[in-house]
């Protein structure tokens, strides 16, 4: 039974047949549960403001200012504060995912084809997220320096040329492969343990991947932060 | 699947992540131990260099899962499977 609550299946998925296209549906079921999570706590914590906060309006001001934080240290004092949306739900995307795969037994839920666990263990939810990334680096540029932004392709030299433009491609392949890579990793550790020692042995690990997961998340949202306050500097 | 294809692909996967542990650990370990010569030289800066050790780590280990990924490609979406 341990070992059932713990197998791994890898490139195993229920699809669902929409206008022609398969989609992973066990990726998208545990994604609107995340947002699900994340809507309902921030709507709870906003709805009645008060100059004192209290309760969870506390909490989602503290998660709010650390949030700020993490665009402030990478974009700068004066333009961070449009990216802070943008950086912070990556952030809270990536944690609540990551923890509700680490943390829930999703095993106990049968479904025909494949298996519940954190969507980030899709490589589709990553390279969207990284792509989004993307997108949003070449908007802050260009929203910042219009087609100036185009001379960091020969800065310092234009010998740089062709390793900044293979850059832009990199950044997004790296992005997503990082994230993707981490919570796969934790999951097949977690799964080989269970199959040699299913009691108590796999705990440690399953600490260090709920620890690993959020230092995932982390990452993921200094980087963007990072590439944005590149682009905009 | 072709035997030698299979074959090939096991070792593969399994030199993918130990060739690509090896410079992410030499990487991890000296930047510890610079962190914790930091940390002895200046003990009120501990929790920034803390944070910024773990950032890095985790930059670093990303490098192994790159070649996890490669392994994970090869084990179960190897492409020369046919």
């Amino acid at each position: 039974m341990f070992f059932s609550l713990a197998a791994v299946e890898v490139g195993e998925h229920f699809y669902w047949e929409i206008a022609g296209f398969n989609l992973h549906g066990q990726v998208l079921l545990v994604t609107w549960l995340v947002i699900a999570i994340i809507l309902t706590i921030s709507v709870l914590g906003t709805k009645e403001l008060q100059q004192v906060p209290k309760g969870m309006q506390n909490f989602v001001e503290l998660v709010f200012e650390y949030l700020a934080g993490i665009a402030k240290d990478q974009i700068g004092e004066y333009e961070y504060r449009p990216w802070v949306p943008f950086t912070g739900t990556i952030f809270l995307f990536i944690f609540v995912a990551n923890w509700l795969g680490a943390l829930v037994p999703w095993k106990l839920l049968e479904l025909p084809e494949g298996e519940l666990a954190a969507p980030t263990n899709d490589i589709n939810t990553t390279a969207a997220l990284a792509l989004m990334t993307s997108i949003s680096y070449f908007y802050a540029g260009f929203k910042a320096k219009g087609l100036g932004f185009f001379a960091r392709y020969i800065r310092p030299t234009p010998i740089f040329l062709p390793i900044n433009i293979l850059e832009d491609f990199s950044k997004p392949l790296s992005l997503s492969f990082r994230l993707f890579g981490n919570v796969v990793a934790d999951e097949i550790v977690v799964a080989v343990l269970c199959l040699l020692v299913p009691l108590f042995v796999p705990l440690p690990v399953m600490v260090l991947g709920v620890f690993a997961s959020s230092v995932q998340a982390l990452v993921f949202s200094t980087l963007a932060a990072a590439y944005i306050g590149e682009s905009i500097e | 699947m072709n035997p030698i294809v299979s074959a090939a692909s096991v070792i593969a996967a399994g030199l993918a992540i130990g060739l690509a542990a090896i410079g992410p650990g030499i990487g991890q370990g000296s930047a510890a131990a610079q962190a914790v010569e930091g940390i002895a030289r200046q003990p009120e800066a501990e929790g920034k260099i803390r944070g910024t050790l773990l950032l890095s780590l985790a930059f670093m280990e990303s490098l192994t899962i790159y070649g996890l990924v490669v392994a994970l490609c090869l084990l179960f979406a190897n492409p020369f499977a046919g």
